[in-house]
């Protein structure tokens, strides 16, 4: 173990280290307002070009002309576009999303209280995206160019293009409807009281904590199907990447003489190589967060899940300005911090990454 | 006579004639290529097929896809239907064969549209660097980075169901993948000593642009072209299937999913099984391509 004696400068290598890593931490993160300001920018553009707006929405095409201009006095909407703009960016700089202008509500209520249900089918998805992922590509990577590997193969092309609403509502059709084993729409029963256990809003957790393990069990049963849809969809670009991956570290020398200390083949892959070929999957998780993020719009809309996809496409309806670009930010924020996390991560595993 | 061509006569194929040119220059491939030869012709197949179907609809469908009296509502799939009627008893292996018009139009035009913004934007950044060169990367950055569908949605919403709506919602999408793809390329390109040497003779920029870096970067924008038809089929059909995408009375897979989808807790499994199934086989044609292309222009990958 290097600097072993020497504990003094052992301890000043780890500072060195945690200042830079804390410098890379911060250039990171003010990278990102940039990407957010783009974002919003186009997006706020796109809105108020849109044809209709949150008046005409809320009180019907046939209002009196003189209610529509009070009411968009009221919203500030009868301000240029630039000033609109210059107003909203400089709440935003505040941290303040604005207040929705169909409901009487901050917009960060609704995300709020939304936001949970994403998180939790998400990371659900996550779970069974690398679980498929990451052992079939290294099954198929040490049964290279044989039949098995071929199939696995097969099985990754076919599935990366299995449109994720598409397996879900397959999924419910199977396992829903048919064999009447998984429920196929919302969190949880509804003869389940959700006031009774909610705290945090992640309900796999509020059941545990209310110590409702009936409860528990049926929140888990709801989250089963589309997380199952999300994971089994993007497993296919991981089950590619594993095997490639696999593929170069199998050649490896260290695998050549593990293999010449006869330990078992299933050990050499599944715990030696695979640890190694672990680096790179975890980079490309940062990568396809968006498509899982956006595979969950569509999963949220198959299987009503009142998740922050299904707010968004409400409010898109009915022109709620603030509520949109919020939602838009807070996706923003989500993608950059978890590109973040992996980014942290992998410098962390891989000493020779240099921040 | 080569080992080859003999195996080729063994085989039963006449070196002579046209067809059997054909005939030898596809085995020679698959000795050269392997697997990866027939994951492209296959996706090939997959795609001139729907393409007929998509230009000729007309000799395939046994119905029109808007008539409403083929038949009974929600019959399952059987004789005079091989894939079922739908809940207004439409036709609707019909429905499908029309069906492949739309999406293959809108993915086609919005992958053209997008290549045709991209890479130019790309060219040019990439050859002029510079202050123009960041600010361009770091729009197109920020744009790829989010989640395409979320975007390619407020687009939708913002210009209202229609078709050419819709192929301008995924177009502007996808700028982005062309931009940082013939951007990149461009920058090592540009560097090559070939580009030194034209400029050494006093080549104009534009003609360097053009005859020196561009005929090197398409190459690669062949096989991200073929892949990214397949994404924009997955984004349009996901558009329609939120609704966002085209107005009723246009035959589109999407829409006659989401439609199926009321119609699933009934256990009809009819309407959503097909429309999906030809999103699928669609997207994997043009992804078969892709990967089959990619790995044969690229040598070095093949040993996997």
């Amino acid at each position: 173990m290097p600097g072993f004696k020497d504990k003094s400068g052992q301890s000043s290598f780890l500072l060195s280290a945690m200042k830079n890593l804390l410098r890379y931490i911060i250039t990171r993160v003010l990278l990102t307002i940039p990407m957010i300001f783009i974002l919003l920018t186009l997006v706020f553009v796109i809105l108020r070009i849109m044809p209709g707006d949150p008046v005409s929405a809320m009180l019907g095409a046939h209002a009196p002309q003189e209610v529509i201009d009070k009411k968009k006095e009221e919203l500030g909407l009868n301000k240029p576009i630039i000033i609109q703009y210059i107003n909203y960016m400089n709440k935003l700089l505040h941290f303040d999303l604005g207040e929705s202008m169909i409901f009487k509500q901050k917009v960060i209520v609704p995300i709020k209280q939304k936001l949970p249900a994403t998180i939790e089918l998400t990371l659900f998805g996550m779970f069974f995206t690398l679980l498929f992922g990451i052992f079939l590509g290294a099954y198929a990577a040490s049964k290279r160019r044989t039949g098995r590997d071929f199939a696995v193969r097969i099985y990754a092309n076919v599935v990366y293009c299995i449109p994720v609403y598409w397996m879900g509502l397959m999924l419910q059709l199977i396992l829903g409807i048919w064999l009447g084993w998984f429920p196929i729409a919302g969190r949880v029963n509804a003869r389940i009281l959700v006031s009774t256990f909610e705290r945090t809003g992640f309900y796999t957790i509020d059941t545990l904590l209310a110590g409702n393990l009936y409860a528990f069990g049926d929140v888990m049963l709801h989250l089963f199907l589309p997380s199952l849809t999300l994971g089994i969809v993007l497993s296919g670009i991981f089950v590619r990447l594993t095997r490639a991956n696999m593929l170069d570290v199998l050649k490896s020398e260290y695998i050549l003489s593990a293999r010449a200390r006869g330990i078992p083949e299933r050990k050499i892959v599944y715990r030696h190589a695979l640890k190694n070929a672990f680096i790179p999957i975890l980079t490309m998780l940062g990568l396809q967060f968006a498509l899982l993020l956006a595979g969950a719009i569509l999963t949220e809309m198959t299987f009503s899940w009142p998740g922050i996809g299904r707010l968004l496409m409400e409010r898109i309806y009915l022109r709620d300005y603030p509520t949109i670009q919020g939602v838009i930010v807070v996706f923003a924020l989500f993608v950059s911090l978890v590109s973040l996390i992996v980014d942290i991560f992998y410098a962390m595993i891989d000493p020779r990454v240099k921040y | 006579m080569t080992q080859k061509s003999k195996n080729i006569e063994a085989s039963g194929y006449s070196a002579s004639g046209r067809m059997g040119r054909v005939f030898e220059w596809l085995i020679n491939a698959n000795k050269k290529y392997g697997v990866e030869w027939w994951i492209l012709i296959f996706g090939a197949v997959i795609i001139l097929f729907i393409s007929y179907m998509a230009l000729f609809p007309g000799t395939l469908a046994p119905y029109n896809p808007l008539d409403q009296n083929t038949g009974p509502q929600l019959m399952a799939p059987g004789p005079g239907h091989p894939f079922g009627t739908d809940n207004l008893s439409r036709d609707i292996l019909s429905r499908m064969i029309y069906g492949s018009r739309t999406i293959l139009g809108v993915a086609f035009t919005a992958a053209i549209l997008s290549s045709l913004i991209g890479i130019p934007l790309g060219l040019i950044s990439g050859f002029i660097g510079g202050v123009f060169d960041r600010i361009f990367s770091l729009i197109m950055d920020s744009i790829y980075s989010f989640p395409g569908l979320i975007l390619a949605i407020a687009f939708a919403a913002m210009l209202g169901p229609g078709v050419v709506n819709i192929t301008l919602a995924v177009a502007v999408v996808y700028i982005p993948t062309y931009f940082r793809l013939v951007r990149g390329q461009t920058l090592s390109i540009k560097e090559e000593l070939y580009v030194e040497a034209a400029r050494a003779i006093g080549a104009k920029r534009s003609v360097i642009l053009r005859k020196y870096i561009f005929p090197n970067v398409i190459a690669t924008v062949v096989v991200v072209f073929s892949l990214n038809i397949a994404d924009a089929i997955m984004t349009e059909a996901a558009l329609s299937y939120i609704g966002l995408g085209l107005p009723a009375g246009i035959p589109d897979w999407g829409m006659d999913l989401a439609m199926g989808k009321k119609y699933l807790p009934s256990g009809i499994w009819w309407m959503i099984t097909f429309p999906g199934l030809m999103i699928m086989t669609l997207a994997l044609g043009f992804t078969m391509l892709g990967e089959g292309l990619s790995e044969i222009l690229n040598p070095r990958l093949l040993e996997r």
